[in-house]
C-alpha cells in the first residue's frame, strides 16, 4: 500500500520542520508563531510514525500520542499567555513585549 | 498518493506562514493536518490518522480559531510589514529565514547521503487494541504523568487568562 520509501517521508518531515522554523523566525504575530510550532510538532510526528512503520512496532504511534498531548497543553497555555499579553498591550507583535515587567 | 498528500501538506503549510490574516492561517493548517492524516493512513497507522483529525484539527485548531476571533485582531500590526519586501527586513528575520533554509538543506543532504535502505517491512501494528494495551502496560507511567501535565496546563491557562483584580 505504501509506495514511497522511508527517505521520502523523512524528507517531507524535514521540509515541514523547516517551514515551521521559518515561520517562527519570519513572522511577527504571536498566533502565527504558535501555528508554526504546531507545524514543527507535526513534522516530528510524521517522522515518528514513519520510523515506527519501518520497524513494525507501535512505539512510534504511542510517542505521537504523547506529543499530541504536549501540543494540546502547549497550545492552551500559549494561547492563555497571548490573551493576557493582548489585554495589556492591544498588540500581537512580539517586538512590543520587550520589557520583563510592566 | 503519497505525492498528492505531501504536496497538499507542504503548500498548505507554506501558505500558513505566508498569510497575513490568522484566520486563513488556521484554516489552511487544518487542511495541512488533513493531508498529514492521509499520510498516516498510507503508513498504516489508522489510530494516529483518526486522532490527528479529532484532536488536532478538531480540538486544538478550534481553540486557535476561538482565540483569533476573540482577540479580533486579524491583521498583523507592524508597519514595516506593509512597506518592506520580505528580503529587506531587519537582520534577525532574514537570518532566521536563512537558518531555516539551511536546516532543510542540511537535513535533506544528510538523508540523501545516508544508505538507502528505507523499504518498509511487511509487519505493522494497526489495531487500536494493541496500541492501547501497550499504552497501559509499557507506557503506563508516562500516561499517568501526562494526566498531571494536562491538569497543570489547565490550571495555568485559567490563571493566566483570568482578568486581574477580579475576584
Amino acid at each position: 500500500m505504501t509506495s514511497a520509501p522511508l527517505e521520502q517521508y523523512l524528507m517531507l518531515s524535514a521540509v515541514l520542520f523547516g517551514i515551521g522554523t521559518a515561520g517562527v523566525f519570519v513572522r511577527r504575530n504571536l498566533i502565527t508563531i504558535l501555528l508554526s510550532i504546531e507545524i514543527m510538532l507535526n513534522a516530528v510526528n510524521l517522522a515518528f510514525v514513519a520510523f515506527g512503520r519501518m520497524y513494525g512496532r507501535a512505539d512510534g504511534q504511542i510517542i505521537v500520542f504523547f506529543v499530541m498531548t504536549v501540543a494540546a497543553a502547549e497550545a492552551a497555555v500559549g494561547l492563555a499567555i497571548v490573551i493576557s499579553l493582548f489585554r495589556h498591550r492591544e498588540s500581537l507583535n512580539p517586538d512590543s513585549f520587550t520589557e520583563l515587567k510592566w | 498518493m503519497f505525492y498528492a498528500f505531501a504536496t497538499v501538506a507542504v503548500v498548505a503549510s507554506l501558505l500558513v506562514i505566508a498569510q497575513r490574516n490568522p484566520i486563513y492561517s488556521v484554516l489552511l493548517l487544518i487542511a495541512s493536518f488533513g493531508a498529514l492524516s492521509g499520510l498516516y493512513v498510507l503508513l498504516e497507522a489508522p489510530f494516529v490518522a483518526v486522532i490527528q483529525i479529532i484532536v488536532y484539527a478538531g480540538a486544538i485548531m478550534v481553540l486557535f480559531l476561538f482565540v483569533v476571533m476573540l482577540l479580533n485582531a486579524p491583521h498583523e500590526d507592524t508597519d514595516f510589514d506593509e512597506r518592506t519586501h520580505p528580503l529587506l527586513r531587519p537582520g534577525p528575520m532574514r537570518l532566521g529565514g536563512l537558518l531555516a533554509v539551511a536546516l532543510v538543506l542540511e537535513l535533506v543532504w544528510a538523508l540523501a547521503a545516508g544508505a538507502g535502505a528505507g523499504r518498509f517491512g511487511i509487519g505493522s501494528v494497526t489495531s487500536v487494541a494493541a496500541i492501547g494495551r501497550m499504552l497501559f502496560t509499557d507506557y503506563a507511567f508516562a500516561f499517568e504523568v501526562t494526566s498531571v501535565l494536562i491538569l497543570v496546563a489547565m490550571v495555568g491557562a485559567v490563571v493566566l487568562a483570568r482578568k486581574e483584580g477580579g475576584q
